[in-house]
């Protein structure tokens, strides 16, 4: 049976079908949907971890006890879970381990366009990359088996355009294939990576680089697709897919197994083609390699190192290669004549009573990734640093050090719940020991929110639905040492701005504000009301524009200001009440109380 | 049939991709190959969402190509000029009417464009021009949510396909309670 399948989809059954008996994430764009599929399945079970490296060393410590585990996350995750990935290149496995790095060139979403192939390069393991569904689905058995065949993590990468596409998967009764798993036998030689036991493993992890090479040249993973032979093309991923439709006339040799190299095959399909041509989204990772074999190619002064790859970019490269393709089609953009739709927090959001403040207070802010780095955008331009998950409370304790957290103008952090229990927690720890001043925000809508609403430590729900134990965000930060602890209802726009108020006053010792409100998407979201805009009352002051509300837009002009009045969408509002709370004519109300 | 390309666009929570899953549903059902790419990476609502379903006897690319998009469906009105540049010369452009106002023209200066400049901006690359009443007759139907089963009654009548195997891609698509429902947004939609 045929069943469109994204790929993200496609490497869930992949990974049941494989036998995965342990699975373990951190959610990322576009990773996320890789263990929310996998949870459906029976006889694997799926967690979500506080960060990547956790997931990372708990799915090693299941491969280690015989199971096959898999560990999921996007590109930067990998950065986290990096640590843990070069220590795993030396021990190795015991049940199959595979490393989904999900990566995102364009920068959908996310802070760079870093391309993992480069990890497995750096940490001398073998990197997989389908192109499409059905191949998710394939090579994730491949990967399996060849994680145990040469005793090795193996990275599975696809990127956006892999997992967030839908294509053919031919779905027939396949089964799982049972694992019945190898006991962990005591090989501290193997497991345990002090100095002498590393130096004897480097050698070992060499050599199996290199065998994993010849294993890829003889490997069906990797395939030629005969064509003329005046240009040759390697390529992999879904830059493949463009390589397909743009040189169909072409020979095409396409990579299913990215590192280590296929050197042979490399050879054999070089010597038969006039020109060898490089496509390859991202960096020069094939290309560098190619010519330090001392193989001419070309590739990166045709197909671009930065940004997605797309037709039209390789088809670019491909004319001023002199291949024939169609000529672009011109049409007159009104693109740039179209007022911009920038992304802004939801109708209701808990996190639009912060900014309100935050911007009204005039403090620096040290921001962080999640919904709420929205702040950063107008109309609230109140977030000055956003880096990587955690770094806000690292950022704050920097600038305190050197005295820039001045009264004049105060630096606060501001950061999630989910992302505090990501990364937060040591930053905060920093702070306290060293007996820093800084004002943290924590930013608690009970749900990793950026993402699709994922559960998290701080919710108590954990990946397949069950009760798991609730962290206590506040009882952490006490347990940490943190004395001035504020609990404030998010709603309460006067309540938040008064307790950040109140915590940056606070010069000589470390101070958390935890404004609490659900994400909208919760089900127990409390509001249930309408608000409504008095027209009489209103007169145009345009002070709830400054709360960001979708809902909330310019309608007629007030006759003695001459200022667009306020207009609520009713199909929009959920009736959170930032806007009446910081409306000064009382011209908002419940309409429908 | 053998081969199209389509766009469809909108604004975040307009059911976008849940349409793009329904056309690319109805290549396969024709006995094509299709391939469907979105890009997804807020949730929050109001951006953007742009997502593209290929069919073909083999398709490579996930996404289609500027000025070769057959099949531009506009969820909203402006986005509509905003993609028009991907439609070929010719090509059919559905457009829902409903406006959603974007955050620029609140907090900042943007205007909303006037229908004459969407007309123009739309009939510069194509005359085959469909306006469609897809809140208004959803919210007739009392269900806003409705709207996007409506343009796709407006594509399927666009195209040269079978209603009936866009009924039955759609029917298996939603839950039981809608069933009925849906049927006559499409039917609205294909205006019978
Ligand atoms: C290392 C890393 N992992 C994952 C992500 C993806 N990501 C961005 S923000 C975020 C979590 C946001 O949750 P929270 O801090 O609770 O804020 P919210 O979105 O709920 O407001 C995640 C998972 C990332 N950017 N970097
Ligand atoms: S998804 Fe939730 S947290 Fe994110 S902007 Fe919307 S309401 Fe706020």
């Amino acid at each position: 049976m045929k069943k469109l399948l994204s790929g993200n989809e496609a490497i869930a059954l992949g990974a049941y079908l494989a036998g995965v008996k342990y699975a373990s994430a951190y959610p990322g764009t576009p990773s996320t949907e890789i263990l929310e599929n996998l949870a459906k399945y029976d006889g694997v079970r799926s967690e979500w971890a506080p960060n990547e490296k956790v997931a990372l060393d708990a799915a090693a410590g299941a491969c280690y006890g015989g199971a096959r585990a898999l560990a999921s996350m996007k590109h930067v995750g990998l950065n986290v879970a990096s640590e843990s990935l070069f220590y795993l290149a030396y021990t190795g496995v015991n049940g199959g381990l595979v490393i989904i790095s999900a990566d995102d060139p364009g920068a959908w979403s996310s802070q760079n366009e870093q391309d993992n192939r480069n990890y497995a390069r750096f940490a001398k393991v073998p990197c997989i990359e389908p192109a499409d569904s059905q191949e998710s689905v394939d090579f994730l058995s491949t990967a399996f088996d060849l994680s145990e065949q040469f005793d090795t993590p193996v990275i599975f990468r696809t990127t956006t355009r892999i997992s967030h596409s839908k294509s053919v998967v031919n779905v027939n009764g396949d089964q799982r294939v049972e694992h019945p798993g190898k006991k962990f036998s005591p090989d501290p030689s193997k497991y345990a990576m002090i100095p002498a036991n590393a130096r004897r493993r480097h050698p070992w992890v060499e050599d199996r680089l290199k065998r994993l090479g010849e294993w890829s040249s003889a490997s069906a993973i990797n395939r030629i697709e005969w064509g003329s032979k005046k240009i040759g093309v390697i390529t992999s991923s879904v830059a493949y897919q463009y390589t397909r439709e743009i040189f169909s006339e072409y020979s095409i040799l396409k990579l299913g197994m990215s590192w280590p190299l296929p050197e042979k095959l490399i050879r054999d399909f070089a010597s038969q083609v006039e020109k060898l041509v490089i496509v390859e989204e991202l960096d020069p990772v094939y290309e560098t390699e190619i010519r330090a074999l001392g193989i001419p190619c070309v590739g990166k002064e045709f197909f671009p190192i930065t940004n997605e790859f797309s037709l039209a970019v390789v088809r670019d490269g491909a004319r001023k290669l002199g291949v024939a393709t169609l000529e672009p089609v011109t049409t007159t953009s009104f693109a740039t004549q179209v007022p911009t739709r920038p992304p802004g927090l939801c109708p209701g959001c808990p996190h639009r009573s912060t900014f309100y403040s935050l911007r009204k207070l005039k403090v620096r802010v040290a921001g962080d990734i999640g919904c709420y780095s929205i702040g950063v955008l107008p109309p609230f331009n109140a977030m000055d640093t956003i880096g990587c998950m955690g770094a806000s409370i690292g950022i704050a304790q920097g600038m305190d050090a050197i005295g820039a957290n001045s009264d004049k103008e105060p630096w606060v952090a501001v950061i999630g719940d989910s992302t505090f229990l990501h990364a937060g927690m040591p930053a905060l720890a920093n702070i306290v020991y060293n007996r820093g001043a800084s004002t943290v925000l924590i930013l608690d809508n009970d749900i990793t929110a950026m993402t699709g609403q994922q559960e998290n430590p701080g919710t108590g729900v954990t990946l397949s639905g069950t009760q798991g134990k609730k962290i206590d965000i506040e009882a952490v930060v006490r347990g940490m040492g943190v004395e001035d602890v504020f609990v404030v209802d998010a709603f309460d726009e006067p309540e938040v701005e008064k307790t950040i108020k109140q915590a940056i006053a606070i010069k000589d010792r470390p101070s958390v504000v935890i404004a609490r409100g659900p994400c909208v998407f919760l089900p127990d979201y409390p509001a249930k009301f309408i608000d409504e805009v008095d027209d009489v009352k209103c007169n145009g002051c345009s002070l709830c524009f400054r709360v960001g509300c979708p809902a909330i837009f310019k309608g007629e002009l007030d006759a003695s200001t001459n200022k667009p009045k306020a207009l609520i969408d009713p199909l929009l509002c959920v009736g959170c009440d930032v806007c009446l709370q910081v409306c000064p004519r009382d011209a908002i109300f419940r309409a429908n109380n | 049939m053998n081969k199209a390309d389509f766009l469809l666009a909108g604004v975040g929570g307009q059911g976008v991709l849940t349409a793009s899953d329904i056309v690319a549903e109805v290549g396969i059902a024709l006995g094509l190959d299709a391939k469907k790419s979105e890009v997804h990476g807020f949730s929050q609502r109001g951006g953007v969402v742009e997502s593209h379903v290929r069919w073909g006897e083999r398709v490579g690319a996930p996404l289609g190509e500027k000025g070769r998009i057959d099949y531009l469906l506009a969820f909203e009105l402006m986005e509509s000029a905003r993609w028009i540049e991907m439609l070929k010369p010719g090509g059919v452009v559905i457009v829902n009417r409903q406006r959603i106002l974007p955050m620029s023209a609140t907090v900042g200066d943007a205007v909303y464009p006037t229908d004459e400049f969407i007309d123009q901006a739309l009939r510069s690359v194509t005359d085959r021009v469909i306006y469609v009443e897809g809140l208004e007759t959803a919210q007739a139907l009392g269900n806003k949510n409705l709207a996007n089963t409506v343009l796709l009654g407006a594509l399927a009548r666009a195209m040269d396909v079978d209603p009936e195997l866009w009924l039955d891609v759609i029917v298996k698509r939603v839950p039981s309670k809608y069933i009925e429902l849906n049927k006559q947004a499409f039917w609205k939609g294909l205006g019978k």
